[in-house]
């Protein structure tokens, strides 16, 4: 026998399942006026500091088909790279919000401000990125990832210079379909499969 | 001593993946197309996992987590035996985390949820929504008032049932915390038939997830308690490890 550790277990998690929407997103749901104030309905408010961009992009199952069901989360800092909560941070940028798949299209769009670089633990910068977490039917236990810009240096992220096959860092990166546009499209299983994290 | 203090200054516990359900099952069919093929890429927390939202109480309604009567702004109740959820959020280090928005779903006492997609026979309670939130105390605590919601079959294998469940989704104080999961009830017996509850290999952490009934708790006359405890991931702090820049 050992001593007894005073360390507790993480609860196991479970699929968010196919009516995730009526908790976490009740007027997409159709049920409209259920609070008052949902959460993370924008990252952002009118006048924040930076560039004003967006993000559309499908999740892909291993299939190929985009589904209709994906809910996804995203968390960023501000323009000066700053997060919600720290000392200096926009008071306009809360970097929270809650996104789904079209349910005809399987589409999604995130519109936010572009994230500045961040410093972190040991002085060590990551280039600017939103982290996301996607849930769904099928899913269970929610996928985190992270969308990165293709018109940004990238070359000394700690993150993807982690990436071994250089060719998965592409499934990170934004691709610039136009002024303030991006798509980034994920991809669950197979051909081109998107990187997910363990952090 | 600022760095020998156990504050939320620290790195994240790496996630024990075997705690948790596997992503691929073929029990669960859903899974199989939506279950990544390679490894998750691991590494130390940063401050985009360190982080997270907060939320005030001015967020919240009055009637945020009673479920009995929020979907009538009180003016019915729905029907189906009434239960008291309650419980506390702690993390991996046995502390409470306070002031952590909580958010749950479930379907009505016949099986049913308020979603365009569930067309089950069972009808729509006109008095019930289905969806709560509330905010744990500055102890960790949580309450909901609800009522129990029924099994209902779903289209898997030829003939597989949910047990009664509520979804609950908490955010802890971190994005790397986040979590959604589901709460079982003491003595279901569908719990041993369900693909989805079968994706957790751990019969302890499944064990976890099943809220026993507290008749301490309970209200005469009024209602039945379960209570459910919840665990998010931790953080590390040692006299030997840096603080993140600028926190």
């Amino acid at each position: 026998m050992v001593q007894k550790l005073e360390t507790l277990v993480e609860t196991a998690s479970q699929t968010a399942g196919p009516y995730v929407h009526i908790g976490l997103m009740p007027t997409y749901a159709g049920n409209a006026g259920y609070y008052d104030e949902e959460i993370g309905v924008s990252p952002i408010e009118e006048g924040c500091e930076g560039e004003i961009i967006e993000i559309t992009g499908s999740v892909y199952d291993g299939t190929g088909w985009a589904m209709r069901d994906a809910l996804i989360e995203s968390w960023q800092p501000d323009a000066k790279g700053v997060f919600p909560g720290q000392e200096g941070a926009d008071p306009k940028v809360s970097g929270h919000c809650r996104f789904a798949a079209h349910a005809e299209t399987g589409e999604f769009t995130l519109r936010t401000v572009k994230p500045g670089k961040v410093k972190g633990r040991g002085g060590v910068v990551s280039a600017p990125h939103i982290s996301l977490w996607v849930v769904a039917r099928g899913i269970n236990i929610g996928l985190q990832t992270r969308i990165y810009f293709e018109d940004e240096d990238n070359s000394s992220d700690p993150l993807l210079a982690r990436i071994e096959q250089r060719p998965r860092v592409e499934t990170l990166i934004a691709k610039k379909t136009g002024e303030g546009k991006y798509r980034f499209d994920i991809r669950l299983q197979g051909e081109g499969e998107t990187v997910f994290l363990d952090i | 001593m600022s760095n020998f203090i156990t504050t939320d200054k620290g790195p994240l516990i790496p996630r024990n993946r075997d705690a948790h359900p596997v992503a691929y099952d073929p029990g669960y069919k859903t899974s199989v197309a939506r279950s990544p093929n390679l490894p998750l890429l691991s590494m130390e927390s940063s401050p985009s996992e360190e982080t997270g939202p907060t939320f005030g109480h001015g967020k919240l309604g009055a009637l945020d987590n009673n479920l009995i009567l929020n979907w009538t702004k009180g003016a019915a109740p729905a029907v189906g035996e009434r239960i008291l959820m309650h419980g506390r959020v702690l993390d991996e280090n046995a502390r409470p985390v306070p002031n952590t928005l909580i958010e749950i779903w479930q379907a009505n006492a016949g099986g049913r949820y308020r979603h365009k997609k569930d067309t089950y026979l069972a009808p729509l309670d006109p008095n019930f929504g289905g969806c709560g939130r509330t905010l744990t105390d500055e102890n960790g605590y949580y309450q909901f008032l609800t009522v129990r919601p029924g099994a209902y079959p779903w289209p898997n294998r030829g003939n597989d049932w949910r047990p009664m469940h509520i979804h609950i989704s908490v955010y802890g104080h971190s994005f790397g915390q986040r979590l959604i999961t589901q709460m079982y009830f003491e003595g279901d017996p569908l719990i041993n038939h369900c693909p989805i509850a079968a994706t957790i290999k751990n019969r302890a952490q499944l064990d976890a997830l099943v809220a026993p009934l507290d008749l301490a708790h309970s209200r005469p006359l009024d209602y039945l308690a379960y209570k459910f405890d919840i665990v998010l991931r931790g953080r590390r702090q040692s006299m030997f490890e840096n603080k993140l820049e600028g926190m």
